[in-house]
């Protein structure tokens, strides 16, 4: 079944409206359903979705002001999804994985207000798909330890540090040969 | 197994175990927000792709176990009616998100329910696993196992820079949610809560009423959880949020000390009158109840009711929803005849323990 509202996508959500008495069926989909305000429910994060429509749009003004090119930003298109920067600025949701590539000039500004000025990630990496990252975070970790290790003079102990680094970065070149 | 198990018991199997301070937290819940690579997200995905990963899903964790979530039951969201709908989301096993949307979305839930993962909800996977009680720093060490065992068949969006790629931006990093489900009716009667919560928010933690409408918490039952995704490790997050709930619950337990030095008559009478509603009222709305409840289970917590399992206000919050009392009654009922079949639950709930 495809959206009643914009015949474009098929329609994800099913609503039962009652005005004066009559119950209507609605199907939409999940843009529409966003943009039309079918969504009442009380979601987790609710009103920070409408604190961030908000700050979407008073962000992507000023990046307009400043730029004076409002065509040209809002041609901007993802080329996996579809989804336009005009589009995104509306629902203030990414349509899939490579927006994050297409919109990412405009990013920063935004990550910045919802995430505490916080702008990359510090946190867990994927096992399999993310395994020499992983690598190069214990890594990391094992050099800031040893330079802990070396200004408190503890030089036994920083050697053991020391040959684990040198045991990972070993392992690492022979998984890139 | 079936789907009427999850029907028909309001409390979840985990729920009957005790948990470190389970005087005052309830639960707690670490929710992780997961997107295959290559696929558009839900809003914007075609039926065919999220069908894949609905199918996908189906063909390769339906009826698996992992570790203690044994059997996981896999339930198509349109299979079922709007009665039982409302009660995967009263039990907290399914968002109202998932439960709006009439096709491609699904649930795998573990035999004890500890475990739930929503298919094509806003991300294409949100997995959620409870405990009983105060036990995040376990929870999270769980959550992450339950990751990698799903992510050795799956292929991520993960980028280096941003992390996990998620639906909405306000997810993206770590794609975790954190939260503790905690009873405070001391701080909410001598209103210190009111004045915490802007405290707690500079913290970039958010508390919410968990049955209420904004912070007017129904039942003294309040969430607290994480608002921030991106910056810090999902290791800082919960350390910052458990202190923050150890924090409240030595205020908690300092207030309900303090009500019992200064006024225990007072505080005794108004846990028995509730009690009193409770077991013999003929009619009662959710809100009433919800006080009720919450006044009787801390009669339980400071020894003055004896007798009654502390289950009873995790048991009957559930229980005496909308959906819960539709379902057990197998036909709508009406807001009325929900307030009278509400009043003989709790009649008969409270006669099984005395
Ligand atoms: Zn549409
Ligand atoms: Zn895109």
């Amino acid at each position: 079944m495809e959206c009643q509202e914009c015949h474009k996508r098929p329609a994800a959500l099913h609503f039962t409206q009652v005005i004066n008495g009559e119950k209507t069926e609605v199907y939409v989909c999940e843009v529409c359903a966003n943009e039309k305000g079918y969504m009442s429910y009380p979601e987790e994060g609710y009103s920070l979705h409408h604190l961030l429509s908000g700050l979407f749009n008073s962000t992507f003004e000023s990046i307009q002001s400043q730029s004076g090119s409002q065509d040209k930003q809002e041609e901007l298109s993802c080329p996996q999804c579809d989804m336009t920067l005009s589009e995104f600025k509306r629902i203030g949701k990414f349509g899939c994985p490579t927006c994050y590539e297409t919109f990412s000039d405009s990013l920063d500004a935004i990550f910045r207000r919802v995430h505490s000025g916080n702008l990359t990630h510090h946190g867990k990496i994927p096992a399999r798909i993310g395994g020499s990252m992983r690598v190069q975070k214990q890594v990391d970790e094992y050099k800031d330890e040893l330079q802990h290790l070396i200004n408190n003079e503890a030089f036994e102990e920083a050697a053991k540090v020391r040959d684990k680094i040198k045991e990972l970065e070993e392992q690492r070149r022979g998984d890139d040969r | 197994m079936t789907l009427q198990q999850f029907m028909n018991e309001a409390i979840s199997p985990w729920m009957r175990e005790e948990g470190p301070d389970s005087d005052i937290v309830l639960s707690t819940r670490i929710r992780l927000a997961r997107n295959f690579a290559q696929y558009s997200f839900p809003i914007i995905a075609s039926e065919n792709n999220l069908q894949h990963i609905s199918t996908f899903i189906q063909q390769e964790y339906e009826d698996q176990t992992f570790q203690d979530y044994r059997d996981f039951l896999f339930v198509p969201i349109e299979d079922l009616t709007p009665v039982e709908r409302r009660v995967l989301v009263e039990k907290h096993l399914i968002s109202p998100h998932l439960a709006e949307k009439n096709h491609v979305s699904a649930v795998l839930i573990s035999k004890n329910e500890q475990v739930s993962i929503m298919v094509n909800e806003e991300d294409h996977l949100r997995l959620q696993l409870y405990f009983p009680g105060f036990q995040l720093n376990h929870a999270l060490t769980k959550v992450f196992e339950l990751d990698d065992w799903l992510e050795e068949k799956i292929d991520y969006a993960f980028d280096e820079k941003r992390g996990y790629l998620t639906g909405c931006p306000t997810n993206v990093g770590t794609g975790m949610r954190a939260s503790v489900m905690m009873h405070l009716p001391a701080l909410s009667w001598t209103k210190q809560i009111k004045r915490m919560i802007p405290a707690i928010n500079q913290l970039g933690l958010v508390v919410r009423g968990i049955y209420g409408e904004g912070s007017e918490a129904t039942g003294n039952i309040f969430q607290i959880s994480n608002q921030i995704t991106l910056g810090k490790s999902e290791v800082d997050i919960v350390n910052d949020l458990e202190s923050v709930v150890r924090e409240l619950i030595e205020h908690e337990r300092n207030a309900r000390n303090y009500m019992m030095e200064q006024s225990s008559t007072h505080l005794e009478d108004r846990i028995y009158r509730s009690y009193g509603v409770m077991a013999y009222s003929r009619i009662i709305e959710s809100k009433e109840a919800a006080k009720c409840l919450s006044d009787v289970r801390l009669g339980i917590d400071l020894g003055i009711i004896e007798n009654v399992s502390r289950n009873i206000l995790n048991e009957l919050m559930v229980l005496t929803q909308p959906g819960f009392l539709q379902q057990y009654a197998k036909k709508t009922l009406t807001p009325n005849e929900r307030d009278v079949l509400r009043a003989s639950l709790i009649r008969e709930r409270v006669q099984l323990e005395t």
